[in-house]
Order: C-alpha cells, then sequence, then structure tokens
C-alpha cells in the first residue's frame, strides 16, 4: 500500500471526516438542547453577550411534560407504530410471495408484470394523492387508520417484492429441486425450504419498509384530520403550532421522542437497513 | 433458462410412469397423502401457473386499486372542474392551460427543476466524498457510518423542523455563529428571503440525503478490487488521477442508478418544502407538489391540482424510461 505522511492523513481524511460528522448530527444536538431549555434561555437575542447556545446550566423536563399534558402525543406514537407495523406486515406478505412468483415460477407476462412492479416503485406518492384522497373518501376510509394502512404497502410492496427477488435469484435452484424430489409439493418447498433461508432478506425488507412507514407524510396529512387519529409527523405539524406561534421547547421535544423509536429500531439492525438500502437499489 | 425448462419436463416425464401413467395419481405417490381436499389444492398448486397467479393476486389487487385506479381517475380529475363536493363536468385542457398560464405555477415549475438540479448535484459530489473517506479503514467505522445515516431515517418532517428552528429569523443559532466568529454583521434572512430560502432548501435536501448516496455507493466502491489502485499507484498514477480512471468508471453503472432514484425523490418532494417555508416567502420557493397540495387540498379545487401534479409526469417518464432501458442493457450484457 501507499505509506501517507500523517500531515496528509488529517487534511485529507480526519478533517474532512470531522466536518461531515459535526453537519451530520449537529441538527440532532440542537433537537436536544432545544428540548431541555428553559423558555426564558430560548427566547434571548440573538447578539447577547451572555448567550450560551451550546448548552445550558438549567436543563427541564417542562417541554416534555407539556407535551404529554397538552397534546395527544402518545396516541400519535401508538397509531404511528401501529400503521407501520400493519402495513409493514402486509407489504411483507405480499412482496413474498409475489417476488417469488416473479423470481422462480414460469408463467405467461412475466416480464411485462415485473416490470410494471418496478415502475410503481418509481410513481412517488405525490403524483396519486388528489385523487386517492376521493378514492379514499369514497370507500369510507377517511380519517381511519386502514387509510394509511392500505394505501402505504402501494410504494412498500415494490420495494419489497423488488428486494426478495433478487434474494431468491441468489438461492441455488438446487435446494428446492432436492425438496421436491423428496416428494415435497412446490407449495411446500417454498414455504418450508426457500423462505427460512430468506430470513436476512425478509428482515432488511422488513426494516427498511417500517421507517419508510415511519416516515410517511403527506398521504396521512391529506387522509386524517381528528387530533387524536394523526400520526407523529402529522401530528407534530398541524396541532403543536397555534397561530403563528411556535413552541420550539415543545416542538423539538415531540421530534426527539417522535425520532427515537425509529432510531432505536435503525441501531439494532444497521446491517439489515444498510443490506435493504443498497438492495433497494441494485435490484 | 433453457436448461431449466428440459430438466423439469425430463422430471415430470420420469415422474408419470412411476405414478401409473394419468396425471391425478402423481399425488398418490408422494409420502404424505391427504385428504381428498387437500389433495386436490396440492395439485391445483403444481401448476407453475396457477400457482404464480394466486401468488400475485394480493400485489396485483392492492398495486390495482390504489395506484392504477388513482392513476386513472386522477387523469379524470385534471380533464374536470371537480371540486370538493360539487361533482365535476369535462372541462377538456382547461385547467392544463390556466395552470400554464398562472404565474405562481411558473414560478413553482421553475423552482422544481433548480431545485431538483442543484439537490442533485451536491448530494452526488458531497456523498461521493463521504463514501471515499468511509472506504478507508479506520477506529470506529461501524459507528461513524451508522451515525452518518441518520439524516437518512429520521423522519424528515422532525428533522426539518430542526432546521427551520436553526433557520430562525430572531433566534437562529447559525446567525449567531457567523457573527460571532465575524463572518457578518447583520442577521441572514434565511428564509424570509425567496432566494435565500430556496438554497435553505436545498441545503437541507443535501443534508438529508447524502447519507444515501455515500452508503450506495461505499456498497459499490467495496466490489473494487483493490489490486487495480495498488497496479495503478505503481504506474505512478495520483490520487486524482486513481479516481478518475479507474474507480469511477466502475463506479458508474451504481451512481447512475442512484441519482435517477435521487432525481425521482427530489422533484417530487413534498414534506420538506411544507414544513421550512410552506411554499413562501410569497410563494417564491413552490414546488409542484406543494402548489397541488395548495390548490387541490387546501383551496379544494381537485381539478386544477391534479392537473398540476400530473406536470411531474412527463419528467419522471423520462426519468424511468432511462432506468429501464438501463436495467435491460445489464441484462442483456
Amino acid at each position: 500500500m501507499v505509506i501517507e505522511k500523517p500531515w496528509k492523513r488529517w487534511v485529507y481524511f480526519y478533517i474532512p471526516l470531522t466536518v461531515f460528522l459535526i453537519g451530520t448530527l449537529f441538527p440532532f444536538y440542537w433537537m436536544l438542547i432545544t428540548a431541555i431549555r428553559p423558555d426564558a434561555e430560548l427566547y434571548r437575542s440573538w447578539r447577547a453577550v451572555t448567550n450560551t447556545p451550546f448548552w445550558t446550566l438549567h436543563p427541564t423536563l417542562e417541554h416534555f411534560r407539556d407535551l404529554f399534558e397538552k397534546t395527544t402525543f402518545p396516541h400519535w406514537l401508538w397509531n404511528t407504530f401501529f400503521i407501520a407495523v400493519v402495513s409493514t406486515g402486509i407489504s411483507l406478505f405480499c412482496g413474498l410471495l409475489a417476488g417469488y412468483a416473479l423470481a422462480r415460477l414460469k408463467f405467461p407476462m412475466a416480464g411485462a408484470l415485473g416490470t410494471s412492479i418496478f415502475v410503481t416503485y418509481l410513481v412517488p406518492p405525490t403524483l396519486l394523492f388528489i385523487p386517492l384522497a376521493d378514492i379514499i373518501r369514497n370507500f369510507q376510509l377517511g380519517n381511519t387508520p386502514w387509510a394509511l394502512i392500505l394505501t402505504y404497502p402501494t410504494f412498500l410492496i415494490p420495494f419489497c417484492t423488488w428486494l426478495l427477488m433478487g434474494y431468491f435469484k441468489t438461492i441455488p435452484k438446487e435446494l428446492e429441486e432436492c425438496a421436491r424430489i423428496d416428494g415435497a409439493t412446490r407449495f411446500g418447498a417454498m414455504v418450508r425450504i426457500i423462505f427460512p433461508i430468506a430470513v436476512p432478506g425478509i428482515l432488511s425488507a422488513g426494516i427498511f419498509a417500517f421507517t419508510l412507514s415511519w416516515n410517511e407524510f403527506i398521504y396521512a396529512l391529506v387522509f386524517l384530520s381528528s387530533p387524536e387519529r394523526k400520526t407523529v409527523p402529522v401530528g407534530v405539524v398541524s396541532e403543536m403550532i397555534r397561530g403563528d406561534i411556535y413552541f420550539w421547547g415543545q416542538l423539538m421535544a415531540g421530534a426527539l421522542l417522535g425520532s427515537i423509536p425509529v432510531a432505536l429500531v435503525y441501531s439494532f439492525f444497521v446491517e439489515y437497513y444498510v443490506t435493504g438500502l443498497t438492495g433497494s437499489v441494485k435490484g | 433458462m433453457g436448461g431449466r425448462r428440459a430438466q423439469e419436463d425430463l422430471r415430470v416425464s420420469v415422474k408419470k410412469p412411476i405414478a401409473g401413467g394419468t396425471n391425478g395419481a402423481a399425488v398418490v405417490a408422494l409420502p404424505h397423502p391427504g385428504t381428498q381436499r387437500t389433495r386436490r389444492l396440492t395439485r391445483f398448486l403444481e401448476s407453475e401457473r396457477l400457482l404464480a397467479s394466486l401468488l400475485l393476486a394480493p400485489t396485483v389487487v392492492l398495486l390495482g386499486t390504489f395506484i392504477a385506479y388513482p392513476f386513472v381517475s386522477g387523469v379524470w380529475l385534471s380533464l374536470s372542474d371537480t371540486s370538493v363536493g360539487n361533482v365535476g363536468h369535462f372541462v377538456g385542457l382547461k385547467n392544463f392551460a390556466k395552470a400554464w398560464d398562472d404565474s405562481i405555477f411558473q414560478q413553482a415549475f421553475r423552482n422544481t427543476f433548480f431545485y431538483t438540479f442543484w439537490a442533485t448535484i451536491f448530494k452526488l459530489a458531497l456523498g461521493m466524498w463521504l463514501a471515499l473517506l468511509l472506504n478507508r479503514s479506520f477506529r470506529g467505522k461501524r459507528l461513524v457510518r451508522a451515525s452518518m445515516l441518520l439524516p437518512f431515517i429520521i423522519p424528515t418532517v422532525l428533522s426539518t423542523f430542526a432546521w427551520r428552528w436553526m433557520f430562525d429569523p430572531t433566534f437562529s443559532v447559525l446567525n449567531w455563529l457567523l457573527f460571532r466568529t465575524g463572518f457578518i454583521v447583520n442577521k441572514i434572512p434565511f428564509l424570509s428571503d425567496g432566494v435565500y430560502g430556496m438554497w435553505c432548501a436545498i441545503a437541507v435536501n443535501t443534508w438529508r440525503g447524502m447519507p444515501f448516496f455515500a452508503i450506495t455507493l461505499l456498497a459499490g466502491l467495496q466490489t473494487i478490487n483493490p489490486d487495480l489502485h495498488e497496479a495503478a499507484s505503481l504506474d505512478g498514477a495520483n490520487g486524482w488521477q486513481r479516481f478518475w480512471h479507474v474507480t469511477w468508471p466502475l463506479l458508474k453503472p451504481v451512481t447512475l442508478v442512484v441519482v435517477v432514484f435521487s432525481i425521482i425523490q427530489t422533484f417530487s418532494d413534498f414534506q420538506l418544502i411544507y414544513v421550512l417555508t410552506g411554499g413562501g416567502p410569497a410563494n417564491a420557493t413552490h414546488l409542484l407538489a406543494t402548489y397541488a397540495y395548495q390548490v387541490g387540498v387546501a383551496t379544494g379545487l381537485l381539478g386544477e391540482g391534479a392537473a398540476i401534479s400530473l406536470f411531474m409526469l412527463p419528467v419522471l417518464f423520462v426519468v424511468v424510461w432511462v432506468q429501464l432501458r438501463y436495467l435491460r442493457r445489464l441484462e442483456g450484457a
């Protein structure tokens, strides 16, 4: 290997990496420090000499208390969680079956169907939210969690199918064929031999789908209306700003608590998440 | 492919005589004979066509109901004067013509291209740089890589609120920082000026999307054989030459795919602008999606809103077409 001089390593590596790291994480630090800072310190002149923006000597939990007492935040948290879990489950189920069929079975129109699922993967929700709102109203699903549970799979299924199809293709066909020679049915071989091997792929797809559902905004904004039915992103936007007044302490406390569940899931499964992320574009 | 077909045919033809010649008896030869009903089901599932249609049914039904149907319905809405509470009548291309002459729409249309162009350039450049940094070995690499992805997984709406607070007109920490370090004397009007507001939105979008580029490009980098770099440096290539002549050509395929994905997402972006500026000040930062929301949902003019969002379609179509052509070429090779 090429041997580097120490100063070069600092200039070309440590310093840029540190700048990247600070830039990436500073907004989260700012969220935290705002959430525990008392109001008197939050709203001070920006040129005040005594200003110490990067830390506080009087940390407080009053913003968190307000969040739970004055808003329906716990409801939002539960709604987001419930909707994310159920829509991820539905999408994994559909994606598993469809991915297997597209990877392994031969049937007319297989190519066309694969392509159209891929194309729906690239259809952004912002293209369809207006007609979808109309359809949701006609189905009497407006303002219910089902409006989201049924529509989130539209962007999750294509992704899950695509990822799992790629995964199934890496499993040798011989495994299945052995099972079939031993008398397993095609369906039995799929469920008992192939699906268990695909567990890492299923986990990747599931983690990724969960974070996508937790993140979704426009459908939740348009389809839900009563405060206690909302998800965290929509609730924070629409219920915590009264008139023109932003309660920044409370807002940041809500943003922090709303981010923690998804950050936790992510931190336990980083490797699976990264596989899902890179697989999502490679196919 | 052809080999597999032949192999299967062979197996079926071997199986038949053993089972006594008829198709129906083939199942009886299995070691787990079930009841009459499960046997019929098993035989049914043995047919590839039937099994495939069964496995694909849930996906096709869901995507058909909530993608294909809304799409058709959206095209109809855009050709009608439907508004909330009013059944619409066919009005032809009136909504499209009206939008095209609307100065706010024109602004949103230009903004969308501007926003997508610059945000994609920055995400690609910074993401590539970060990927190259992360591709080296150093202590704590896994932790650094995991924290770099945080902006991408934390809900955009929530992290954009943090940015909005950092850009606050009165209490901005960034203004404080620049003032203290002597770069500015007066406050920068981050979000209260249209031009600044647009660049702030581009900056936040870059911050959020860059990790996606970095991690995907890193995965691409890791597949490049280090021997190639060694050979190039033995031949006297410097760092930049090694990147340009060795890394970049090998990384081009994955870069194209990532850029296409990012263009689609950036072009159709909604939540970031909705939270950061709400399209303001004075409609200076509207994108097609936020303007479609304002007209279609906030004002209730469903027909006009649907028409505005359909203006995204041609661009998305071209991008998807490029992607599909590229995938075909990969499969063909």
